[in-house]
């Protein structure tokens, strides 16, 4: 097959029909299970933030390792917009509400991007000092700030009720909530570094010092990439606190970051495509690990190592493997296209006959 | 408050302090010679804390020699971690580095807490570090007392090794310029080798002084010290090593004198570290002591 | 007129002095050369052009503007760009891609219109490609725009660097050893080309090159650093023969 503008438009529309298809067979319980759908929802977020962390990391070529913060400042914006005024009085029982937000209630969508305004807010306050000069610091900047967050969440009881975290966060009733926004902020993300200034990113990413004497502003550009990326971990927090209906600072220790990290690696950095399909393999493969973290009985024989944190170092291992012997990831730089697949399956076509021939 | 209370934490201060120093030796080396932020420096030290615990408690090492013991097997941890996870990845983008730093250091608190499970261990009590004497008024544990005395002696040997041996000269050779040193026939993966020999046995020493101070031993408790050193580093001045000893000291008694004065604001001892990094980098971003550092271009 | 003026340029790192009060006066339109030894600064003089270095004594000149000081980026826009020794392309971008991005400092859509692909936005992207593609079919480049800059040919990603530092819309080019690592026919090559871009776009061109002969023929006037240290200045004859130039370059005989 030929890729033209038309055979693409109308395998994506095709492709989008199968996505459509599925989301309705899953919402309508025609397949599938609410764990199966609970997965692929934590996917869809997964994939917001991943593709989020990519257009800082892989893109701009910035080392950030706020993700876990920026989600966290994300979900505790929904849990505490969105909850019903009536059960406020219940969740914030040992320290009350502050009076003020105890009489604001918001609906899902402007928490959610409220959250991820102040998100890109917090980015911007961090970004201005450490994005100035050497970027070097911005991880350690990052992960400190993460740790930060948590133990302000922690301590600003009447704001954040503390460690015991938010319950009964209003739930969406569809999966189009999770697959609609990651659809849309991915979309967004790919018109943005296929603008002009996704080119200056990419740019910063291969030298900085040429890209400056191209005239391109360094600090306004990383701030920039930095902030739009702490905007959409914002987003995918707050998407977050809704499917878990709770929120507490534990869920957000730095170490959560690592799991988007390992998708950009495993998808590769600078590849959006990449990110996606990393998002569902690590998201679901990190489900099907969890049978390592419970003691394994073969044939009445008690395998000995499986037990609980097996899971976390099977895990480490994979990012370590991933960063010293594929570091290009699965599709490096490049995306996947139809184009792409095409020529894949063409070369493909053509191999079989020949080695037909040998046998 | 009383005098004597304000010299007790003064005391702890400057202890507290000497050790951040240690760690932040160790940081400093590492990112003058090769430009890496080594994340997992702070696992080392949580290694050693755990090695110190196996050395006495599980092979009953009187505990002169399980110092030892620990030593070596800290500094070989350090220099296996540099040729398995570093080396490799010499020539690569500088982030897959950063990445594989990030990778080793959840390795390793991920191991710690798959062998030796999250839950706190007890650090053995070594008696000769941890008997309290009297200086004046106030009482300190040995531990405290000496620890001051230890990180000078140790950064004195440190400046010998780089400021009047071979190997010293070729260090500095290599984090001043990486290519030339190169060039001109250093042995780089010797010079490198030796940078984390030095960095890990400071973090062995500074992990058994911890641990007689704050005897409960977990696998992330590497994490929070490890970053704070690497900015204690920062505000000294990246690369230099007795600007890592200063800020380690000043960082120290910072968290020290916030707890002593607001005690209401101990939930954000953690945060002074941050706090600090920001201003550095706004008011003085090439630290106390620190040369500016400019690319080739 | 002297388009660009280094009055008293010193630059110090450290202890190390790598220019010593150095004072140069290019004229506008005209093709002049920095040579000199080995480390005898004139990288340092160009970082300290375009904004690389803040010099630690005296005052950079563009058009009688003072530009001492400004970041690189602020420089370029004012209309002095450059290449780099040991070429610094964007390696994993295209050809198109890396002329695409040195048009992006003239840009007048704010990030929002154009992630958005705002008609205004969408006309200003069509007219860059347009102006892009304009400027390598000049160069002779055009049939390469999709390819990867690193997969170049050695000559021709020099010839890229020089492209790219064209498409910021500059008045005047530094050009730090265009001619490194060519061989004499590449080098006559360049040649001809650097006569044609200068005049192509009315560009004033500064050099620093090692190829004598190269200098010696485009040259309308040669600056000579030795030891951070302006020793000659003049035309390629007056260069020639003078007499600490050639004691520079060959090393003063000691038993003399």
């Amino acid at each position: 097959m030929i890729i033209n503008k038309k055979n693409k438009l109308i395998l994506n529309i095709l492709l989008f029909l199968a996505f459509a298809t599925i989301i309705i067979l899953l919402d309508t319980n025609k397949i599938g299970d609410p764990y199966i759908k609970r997965v692929l929802n934590l996917s869809a977020i997964y994939a917001i933030v991943s593709v989020s962390m990519n257009l800082v990391n892989g893109f701009t070529g910035l080392f950030s390792l706020g993700q876990a913060g920026f989600m966290a400042i994300g979900a505790y914006t929904v849990a505490i917009f969105t909850v019903p005024l009536a059960d406020r009085a219940k969740i914030f029982y040992i320290t009350p509400q502050n009076p003020i937000l105890a009489q604001i209630e918001l609906p899902f969508v402007i928490a959610l991007i409220l959250g991820g305004l102040l998100a890109a807010l917090v980015a911007i306050l961090i970004g201005m000092p450490v994005l100035r000069l050497k970027s070097d610091y911005l991880a350690i900047a990052t992960l400190g700030f993460s740790e930060i967050i948590r133990i302000v969440f922690t301590n600003t009881k009447s704001i954040t009720n503390g460690a015991l975290g938010i319950k009964s966060i209003p739930q969406m009733p569809t999966m189009w909530v999770f697959f609609g926004v990651a659809l849309l902020a991915i979309f967004i993300i790919w018109l943005l570094i296929n603008s002009s200034y996704g080119r200056a990113f990419k740019a910063i990413r291969e030298d900085e010092v040429a890209a400056e004497a191209m005239g391109i502003n360094l600090f306004k550009h990383k701030v920039m990439s930095f902030s739009i990326g702490a905007f959409f971990a914002g987003i995918g927090g707050g998407l977050l606190a809704t499917l878990l209906a709770t929120v507490n600072p534990n869920q957000f220790y730095f170490t959560f970051t690592y799991n988007f990290l390992l998708i950009i690696v495993l998808g590769g950095m600078g590849s959006l495509s990449g990110t996606i399909i990393a998002s569902f393999v690590v998201t679901v493969g990190l489900e099907l690990l969890r049978f390592f973290d419970s003691p394994l009985t073969l044939f009445g024989v008690n395998i000995p190592l499986f037990r609980p944190g097996l899971r976390m170092v099977i895990f480490s291992l994979l990012l370590m493997v991933l960063v010293l012997f594929f570091r290009n990831g699965l599709l490096g730089q490049k995306e996947l296209s139809w184009k792409v697949i095409c020529d894949w399956f063409n070369r493909k076509k053509r191999k079989k006959p020949a080695e037909g021939g040998r046998a | 408050m009383t005098s004597q209370l304000f010299m007790q934490q003064l005391a702890n201060g400057i202890s507290l302090g000497s050790l951040y120093a240690l760690l932040a030796i160790g940081y400093t080396m590492v990112y003058g010679i090769l430009r890496l932020i080594n994340f997992a420096h702070g696992d080392i030290f949580m290694m050693a804390a755990y090695f110190m615990t196996f050395s006495i408690v599980t092979f009953k090492l009187p505990w002169y020699i399980a110092i030892i013991v620990v030593i070596i097997a800290t500094v070989a941890l350090g220099v296996l971690l540099e040729k398995v996870a570093y080396r490799p990845l010499r020539d690569a983008p500088r982030m897959s580095i950063m990445i594989s730093a990030i990778g080793a250091s959840f390795l390793f608190s991920n191991l710690a807490t798959y062998l030796f499970t999250g839950v706190p261990r007890g650090f053995p009590d070594i008696k000769v570090l941890t008997t309290t004497v009297k200086v004046g008024s106030i009482s300190l544990s040995v531990a405290t007392l000496i620890t001051p005395f230890i990180t000078l002696v140790l950064l004195y040997l440190v400046l010998f090794i780089t400021n009047k041996t071979k190997i010293g000269m070729a260090m500095r050779a290599v984090s001043r310029d990486f290519e030339t040193a190169k060039l001109m026939g250093i042995n780089i993966n010797r010079v490198i080798s030796t940078t984390f020999i030095i960095g890990s046995a400071l973090a062995a020493i500074g992990a058994i002084l911890w641990g007689s101070r704050y005897p409960s031993i977990m696998p992330l408790m590497g994490v929070m010290p490890g970053l704070k050193c690497f900015i204690a580093a920062v505000l000294g001045g990246i690369g230099n090593t007795t600007g890592a000893v200063i800020g380690g000291f000043i960082l120290g008694m910072s968290e020290i004198m916030l707890i002593t004065f607001l005690p209401s604001l101990t939930g954000y001892r953690d945060a002074i570290a941050f706090i600090i990094l920001i201003v550095v980098l706004l008011v003085k971003p090439t630290g106390l002591l620190g040369e500016k550092v400019t690319d080739k271009v | 007129m002297g388009v660009i003026k280094v009055e008293n340029v010193t630059m110090q790192f450290g202890g190390v002095t790598a220019v010593n009060n150095l004072n140069i006066e290019v004229e506008k339109g005209r093709i002049e050369a920095l040579i000199g030894p080995n480390g005898a600064g004139k990288t340092t003089a160009f970082n300290v052009i375009t904004g690389v270095y803040a010099p630690t004594k005296g005052n950079v000149l563009y058009k009688d503007e003072n530009i001492t000081g400004l970041t690189p980026d602020k420089i370029t826009k004012k209309g002095i760009a450059r290449t780099f020794q040991n070429i610094r392309l964007f390696k994993n971008l295209t050809v198109l891609d890396n002329i695409l991005i040195a048009n992006h400092l003239r840009i007048k859509s704010n990030f929002m219109s154009s992630t958005f692909r705002m008609p205004w936005s969408k006309r200003e992207e069509k007219q860059m490609r347009e102006k892009s593609e304009m400027l390598l079919d000049k160069l002779g480049l055009l049939t390469l725009k999709n390819e990867i800059a690193h997969s170049l040919p050695y000559g021709e990603q020099r010839k890229l660097e020089i492209a790219r530092a064209l498409a910021t819309d500059a008045n005047v080019l530094l050009l730090d050893e265009p001619a490194a690592g060519m061989n004499p026919s590449e080098t006559m090559e360049l040649s001809s080309f650097i006569y044609n871009i200068r005049d192509e776009f009315n560009l004033t061109i500064f050099m620093i090159e090692h190829h004598m002969d190269l200098v010696m023929e485009i040259s309308e006037k040669i600056y000579v650093l030795d030891f951070g240290q302006l020793i000659a200045q003049g035309t390629a004859d007056e260069i020639k023969n003078n007499q600490r130039v050639i004691e520079a370059y060959l090393g003063v005989d000691e038993d003399a």
